[in-house]
């Protein structure tokens, strides 16, 4: 039996699945970021070129007995000043990391020069809400202890131990009706389309570090196929809380900071004596947009993304194991771009600061460019901003959307001593001809990403 | 036809699962057809005292009866160890090979390119430490300042926690797993969209494997949020069903006196192949994915849109991709879509606005499509939902038959679709399922649907 196919009614459709996927080019069409440099992919830019640093002792909460003291938070950061009255509200159902990714969308829709629903405007939305897509990549997001505590202690015991029974029997209803919402890592996007009425393909990646790459992609591959014309997409997380922090120490991925003020004297990419990273609070969005789409409404074209790659690295084993997925997944990206690693005029990698981290991504650079490592400007975000996790990708996207669009080089930050074949060296803002980009990331976990931005 | 003959092909070519009914694949299926139910009391933790106390639990796998060394994953969460289970059974079911005799890691068939072995899950957190919490919490609580003494937390913290225990909660640990024991060096991806995830695991890995990236996709999803704070989560929500008197009877969808859903937890795992590769290495494809459809509702974080305008979306997208017309008759006088796997959670309002939506989009032909709700049986997997009904959708193609939606025993006149009420339908005699459609719905208005088709080379 034959199931009927769509025939002559729908033949003209952009939606069939049998358009050449690669016959619709996608490019960056606009950027948003909260870093702690505060509100803005501006201030990201800013902040790079200027060689300055927004490590700092964390306000957030109290952490002076933690062994940890320093991070990249945003400061006087809210979502309430940034979404329309009606939804003020719904910010107290927010997660840290979801104002974080409010707040990076609202930043881009001004970026790219769209009418949505949150801009409270008398001009028609830019787009169909149908043909915007939402793609934000989003971590494990911890609970705020205070609020939890204030329920359980209402099921204590006269002991100070927890009383299950307690709990189930009443205890809970301390905690408000809606508090699960506020951690789930969904609802990054879901408040993001919300607001700006996006109601195109959405979907949440939680691949740690390689969310905001990963998200990208997915992205780039639904305009491609034809189910929307623009994304808002990257990622977002903020580890910068009491339980975030232990978890990255007990990794090993924090440094131990003693007290000390000086982030820089932590935060030192691919330096093989480094003794953990630093954290940051991050959002970073791109919009991808359809070629055509773009020109039609006259938008500022960053870059084209021209090739992307995925691939997955062992749990175990050396770096050179580790690095075999990040390197098929750079030269899956190369391929698509149809470059060679001697066309690519800079590199913007995770360069988290963690040598485990590091040195895996080094060899997977190193198997790749070889002798054109050496040649190969760097770009480095975390003396800046710190590791900023499922928001870094995206983040790491924008500061090469900006290389291209102003052919600028930013400062780098380095105190330590990165190997001879590695540009990850202090130095301060040149300008460059910079085509071909490559922005790369690995992950804990083991997803690698790898995207490739060239000029139009 | 021309333009499809070049677009690639996707194929199951295996299915596994751990759910609350078992996990071998043909006793799940009679126990789902018998309309069986996997609900009973909480046993994971002390939940007497809460008013939702049971749920549906899955079997706990001793990871040494499905694999030769399981000592790499001797961390692995609850939600880990399912998708394990899950994925060496579909493993074993593609023919790939026996993780129980194998090193699955590094052997397998001469075909089969590490690099474009991916996986793509829609897999949630791990269960947090609860008592550890709950302990290092309630010491360091300053109830006259009702305020935390963070010094003290910070002690007892970092006491008391542990990395693996820790880090292992990370949603992409399951996934992080599943390479590490199948050796996929290829693209791999976990989506977390609430209820959705898994459906749009599959959607996503079957794009995957149609733009050339990866020749075998790993794909599906587990979860498990049986343990005090996800209880206490949806209790709070008011999303869970309180029948205590009944437990087996308690998830009630589309019936009138349908309260609210039962917690499930377990895992589903699909193996997508390209139907070239999977003819070069002579599997048998059990079904073809032919439809992938998402949307998102943009409406409220606590509410779906009345008529389901963001299901329909999704649904006309995964149809359009089909080239199925809703409104259209197969060679047999039916519908064109012969079983839907409703998300059907059995909460007020999913089930009235899902039917709105099915509505919307087959029109006349809606009240001739049989669709159930296997959640009325094993309870709600949330993210690995969509997996083990995406694998329902398979059986009802391989069998023919329709499982029912058990406690249907009062209708609700919003609810006005054929449910396949109580008892399985044998589909045989008119046609067979040729075509299924699966709905996943997530919490914030992420939707998916899948359509699988028999297949036909």
């Amino acid at each position: 039996m034959d199931v009927p196919l769509l025939g002559e009614w729908n033949r003209a459709s952009p939606l069939r699945y049998t358009w050449p996927a690669m016959s619709r080019r996608v490019v960056i069409s606009g950027l948003g970021a909260v870093t702690g440099f505060g509100m803005g992919a501006s201030a990201l830019w800013e902040g790079l070129l200027a060689g300055e640093t927004s490590l700092r002792r964390i306000e957030g909460f109290d952490a002076s007995s933690f062994p940890c003291g320093l991070a990249a938070e945003a400061p006087d950061f809210s979502a309430r000043k940034l979404v329309p009255k009606s939804y003020r509200k719904a910010v107290k159902v927010m997660a840290r990391d979801i104002e974080l990714a409010v707040g990076a969308a609202h930043d881009l829709v001004e970026d790219a020069g769209l009418i949505t629903k949150a801009s409270e405007s008398d001009e028609a939305p830019t787009f169909e809400p149908s043909r915007v897509g939402c793609h934000i990549g989003a971590g494990l997001i911890n609970c705020e202890i205070a609020e939890v505590t204030m329920a359980l202690a209402t099921a204590r015991r006269d002991d100070g131990l927890f009383d299950p029974s307690a709990w189930g029997d009443g205890a809970i209803d301390n905690l408000p009706p809606l508090w699960l919402l506020k951690y789930l890592p969904n609802m990054l996007a879901c408040h993001v389309t919300i607001l700006h009425d996006a109601r195109g393909p959405s979907n949440t990646i939680t691949c740690a570090e390689a969310s905001g790459l990963l998200s990208v992609g997915e992205s780039m591959r639904v305009v491609q196929r034809g189910h929307a014309d623009m994304c808002f997409s990257g990622g977002a997380e903020s580890k910068i809380n009491p339980v975030g922090i232990v978890r990255m120490s007990l990794v090993d991925r924090l440094a131990n900071t003693n007290g000390s003020d000086d982030g820089l004297a932590y935060v030192r990419p691919f330096d093989a004596e480094a003794t953990g990273s630093l954290m940051g609070e991050g959002a970073g969005l791109v919009c991808i947009e359809e070629l055509e789409s773009a020109r039609k409404r006259g938008a500022r074209i960053y870059a084209e993304v021209t090739g992307f790659g995925a691939g997955q690295s062992p749990r175990s084993g050396d770096a050179q194991r580790r690095s075999g997925g990040y390197a098929n997944a750079i030269n899956a990206a190369l391929r698509q771009a149809g470059v060679s690693p001697s066309d690519i005029d800079a590199i913007v990698p995770h360069a988290s600061g963690i040598p485990e981290m590091d040195e895996s991504e080094s060899c997977a650079l190193r198997a790749v460019f070889g002798d054109h490592l050496a040649e190969t400007p760097m770009v480095t975000l975390t003396p800046a901003i710190g590791e900023t996790m499922a928001g870094s990708g995206a983040l790491a996207l924008c500061a090469g959307a900006l290389c291209a669009h102003h052919q600028t080089l930013p400062a780098r930050l380095h105190t330590g001593n990165p190997p001879e074949d590695l540009q990850v060296g202090a130095t301060t803002q040149r300008d460059a001809r910079l085509r071909n980009i490559l922005v790369c990331t690995n992950a804990l976990g083991g997803q690698n990403a790898a995207l490739v931005l060239s000029p139009v | 036809m021309s333009e499809q003959s070049n677009t690639t092909r996707v194929v199951i070519t295996g299915i596994g699962w751990k759910t609350p009914l078992g996990d071998r694949i043909d006793d799940v299926w009679e126990r789902l057809l018998a309309g069986d139910s996997g609900v009973g009391p909480i046993t994971r933790f002390e939940a007497g005292t809460f008013s939702t106390n049971f749920a549906a639990e899955s079997e706990v796998p001793d990871l040494s009866k499905f694999f030769r060394d399981p000592s790499k994953h001797v961390d692995a969460l609850i939600n880990s160890c399912f998708t394990l289970a899950a994925a060496a059974r579909a493993w074993e079911n593609a023919g790939l090979g026996d993780p129980k005799t194998q090193d699955v890691s590094v052997e397998g068939p001469a075909s089969l390119d590490r690099s474009r072995l991916g996986i793509y899950l829609g897999s949630g957190e791990g269960p947090p430490d609860f008592d550890n919490f709950a302990t290092i919490n309630l010491r360091s609580w300053d109830a006259e300042a009702r305020a935390m003494d963070m010094t003290r937390w910070a002690h007892e913290a970092y006491e008391r926690m542990t990395a693996a225990r820790e880090i292992e909660q990370e949603p992409n640990q399951p996934m992080s797993h599943l390479a590490e024991a199948f050796g996929a060096e290829g693209p791999c991806y976990n989506c977390l969209t609430a209820c959705a995830a898994s459906t749009q695991a599959i959607g996503e890995a079957s794009e995957v494997i149609k733009r050339g990236d990866a020749d075998i996709m790993m794909a599906g999803g587990s979860h498990t949020m049986l343990h005090p704070l996800g209880i206490t989560g949806f209790i709070r929500l008011t999303a869970l069903s309180s029948h205590k008197e009944n437990p087996r009877g308690a998830c009630r969808p589309f019936s009138i006196d349908r309260d609210g859903f039962v917690m499930g937890e377990g895992a589903g795992i699909l193996i997508l192949e390209s139907l070239e590769h999977a003819q070069r290495r002579g599997a048998t494809p059990l079904a073809e994915i032919v439809g992938f459809g998402s949307s998102a509702d943009a409406f409220r974080i606590t509410d779906i849109q009345p008529d389901g305008e963001g299901a329909q979306a999704s649904m006309g997208q995964a149809l359009e991709q089909a080239g199925i017309d809703p409104l259209s008759k197969d060679a047999n006088g039916r519908p064109p879509v012969h079983y839907v796997s409703a998300h059907g959670t059995g909460t007020s309002e999913n089930d009235s606005i899902e039917t709105r939506g099915l509505r919307a989009v087959f029109k006349d032909n809606a009240p001739s499509i049989p669709v159930s709700s296997i959640k009325s049986m094993m309870g709600h997997l949330i993210a690995a939902a969509g997996a083990v009904e995406a694998i329902t959708c398979v059986q009802a193609i391989r069998t023919g038959k329709a499982p029912p939606t058990i406690n249907l025993n009062s209708p609700d006149p919003e609810c006005d679709l054929d449910y396949i009420a109580n008892e399985s339908r044998d589909l045989n005699d008119a046609g067979g399922v040729e075509v299924a459609l699966s709905n996943s719905f997530g919490f914030g208005g992420q939707n998916n649907t899948l359509i699988l088709k028999r297949f036909s080379a």
